[in-house]
């Protein structure tokens, strides 16, 4: 392929298109549809309990949480950086919203924006340190994830929030279809997925979140204000933090100080399990959704075959090593 | 900051882009002691100068990357100030990088419309904001064609492309978007032979089609290739502008170097 001549001779003209769709077929793409798929295989062969609408069911449920803080992670993977802070702070939008309803008598629906707002403002806390202040994501994050830490304990006295109200509780409601119960929960993680695959795929501010992730400085000199960019990225997170507080207290019914401990870990997990580069400007959120239901089915199939659940942990090890294996070598190769 | 001298012979056209008495000082360095500079309609002008003779700085001031201390800038013999490249570039002026900056993992056509990008007509472009993703593939095949840049596809990663290649995308780049001045800043720096070849045809290019050009580089047989005029810079002034038709290499790396004198040349 010249650059000078106009046109090149027809025979490369189909060995190129080819050479795009399996440029455009990577591994990091197929890998992680193809491990979801033989994972289901193996537990469907393995135990007739696991392929059935109810099973299925569950398993969404147990993955909704971190399903929902992984988009944010992976927003914020997406430009090069890495949120710590994300479970903390789930934590701390859940105990906001359910101590303000139960027990200082605030509006339910008025405490649930509270608590998403206070989430909010730990993502735009972290954008500004990190833009502003240049600091980097790691460190920032370590930090606030602390502090959200901290601030939860303190400001719930340790103790669980219960006698939820309803109206806090109502993405835990279940309709019926075709005899499997579907939380309003599962549909909301559905619906942000295929919302935040139209803005990364089909807007501005999706390609330039690629763009900055992929060359920051080369994003900056087109033009486009990249401190901006990321603020609105990490505040975006937070938002979705919060809608994951919602989740999380509307499937258990309490505000619970402790939770979300392993969730910052587990949704980085899910996205690098769905082939999103840590490096950032690569992956796609289909990708993390996948991540986050191979866990999911992994956790649930060793549960039904009578594994302990030591093991899911020792296989999803090994899967992020391998999934961080194959984004390494396909850049390399790229090179 | 002396005006344009006035009553020159020639009666040139009035410059796309000048300077006049340019200074930059950094604590007690002068990057820029008074510059001159103008670039004239259709012209590839080279700008050469030694480590350190303040040509990046003068460059940075013509494309809003910094802000002289004193002096002007005239565009089309009109004053502007630039306050940062976004201001340069809204008034005309597109600066290609020397480190192929591009976003390697977006395709072809998201690279040229990167920051421009254009949306679908009616509601799901203003109130989604979606994105018209076939018009910039065909537009952007179209400002490809025009430098007869022969890749295929318009959703081919720039990763996949040649380090010509990718440098080829940004020239398109900034080709198709300079109203006024196609900045290149050492545009080959990274680049082999044959490629560095393929991009100085391009530069050629984007001259013929009308618009001028500002090359900088350390490589002085390609200046002197493919340059109109070339201007020397020293110690932070312009000392003598040369045009390589009928001006030696040797003579001009002497007086970069100031083995020569630059008022020993009249300015042509």
């Amino acid at each position: 392929m010249g650059i000078a001549s106009p046109m090149d001779q027809p025979g490369t003209a189909t060995e190129s298109r080819l050479r795009t769709v399996a440029d455009s077929l990577p591994l990091s793409r197929i890998g992680p549809f193809l491990a979801l798929l033989l994972a289901c295989a193996y537990f469907t062969y393995k135990t007739d309990r696991f392929l059935t609408g109810s099973n299925l069911s569950l398993v969404v449920q147990q993955s909704m949480v971190v399903g929902v803080l992984a988009i944010g992670q992976t927003l914020i993977i997406l430009t090069a950086g890495i949120d710590l802070s994300c479970g903390a702070v789930m934590a701390l939008g859940g105990i906001v919203m359910t101590r303000q309803a139960v027990y200082d008598g605030v509006d339910p629906v008025i405490a649930i924006l509270i608590g998403t707002f206070v989430c909010v403002g730990f993502g735009l806390a972290n954008g500004i340190l990190i833009t502003k202040f240049r600091l980097p994501p790691f460190i920032v994050t370590l930090g606030t994830l602390n502090i959200a830490f901290a601030l939860t304990h303190l400001y719930s006295n340790e103790q669980t929030v219960t006698a939820v109200p309803d109206r806090q509780l109502y993405f835990g409601n279940t309709f019926r279809l075709h005899n499997t119960t579907i939380t309003y929960g599962m549909v909301l993680m559905f619906a942000l997925y295929i919302v935040i695959w139209f803005v990364l795929s089909q807007t501005a501010l999706g390609r330039h979140i690629y763009a900055v992730g992929n060359n920051s400085e080369a994003t900056r000199l087109s033009g486009i204000n990249t401190h901006r960019l990321l603020i609105i990225v990490y505040s975006l997170a937070g938002l979705f933090y919060g809608i994951a507080a919602l989740l999380l207290v509307a499937r258990t019914g309490v505000g619970d100080p402790n939770a979300g401990q392993t969730d910052n870990l587990n949704s980085i997990t899910a996205v690098v399990l769905g082939g999103t580069s840590l490096f950032g400007g690569r992956g796609t959120i289909i990708g993390t959704l996948i991540g986050v239901l191979i866990i999911g089915v992994f956790r649930n199939g060793l549960q039904l075959t009578g594994v302990s659940a030591i093991y899911q942990i020792l296989i999803t090890g090994i899967l992020v090593i391998l999934a961080v294996a194959v984004d390494q070598f396909s850049r390399g190769r790229q090179q | 900051m002396t005006e344009p001298e006035a009553g020159d012979p020639a009666q040139a056209p009035t410059p796309v882009l000048e300077a006049r008495g340019l200074i930059k000082r950094y604590g007690h360095v002068t990057a820029l002691n008074g510059v001159d500079f103008e670039l004239l309609p259709g012209e590839i002008l080279g700008v050469i100068g030694d480590n350190g003779a303040g040509k990046s700085t003068l460059i940075k001031a013509l494309s809003g990357a910094l802000i002289p201390d004193e002096g002007a800038i005239y565009l089309d013999g009109v004053q502007v100030r630039f306050r940062n490249p976004v201001d340069a570039r809204r008034q005309g002026i597109e600066t290609v990088y020397q480190d192929l900056a591009v976003a390697s993992a977006l395709d072809i056509s998201e690279n040229l419309f990167l920051g421009r990008e254009i949306r679908r007509q009616g509601p799901l472009g203003s109130l989604f904001r979606m994105l018209d993703k076939g018009r910039m593939r065909h537009e952007a095949s179209m400002h490809m064609k025009n430098l007869r840049i022969g890749i295929h596809s318009m959703r081919q990663p720039v990763e996949t492309l040649s380090g010509g290649q990718r440098q080829g995308v940004a020239v398109a780049r900034g080709a198709a978007f300079a109203r006024h001045v196609v900045i290149m800043d050492e545009p080959t720096a990274a680049l082999g032979v044959k490629e560095s070849n393929m991009v100085l045809d391009l530069i050629r290019q984007v001259r013929d089609r009308g618009l001028p050009v500002i090359l900088i580089s350390h490589n002085m047989p390609q200046v002197f290739d493919v340059a109109d005029r070339v201007h020397i810079q020293r110690l932070g002034r312009r000392v003598a502008i040369v045009e390589p038709r009928n001006f030696k290499m040797s003579d001009a790396v002497a007086i970069m170097t100031g083995a020569m004198s630059g008022e020993q040349i009249p300015l042509s």
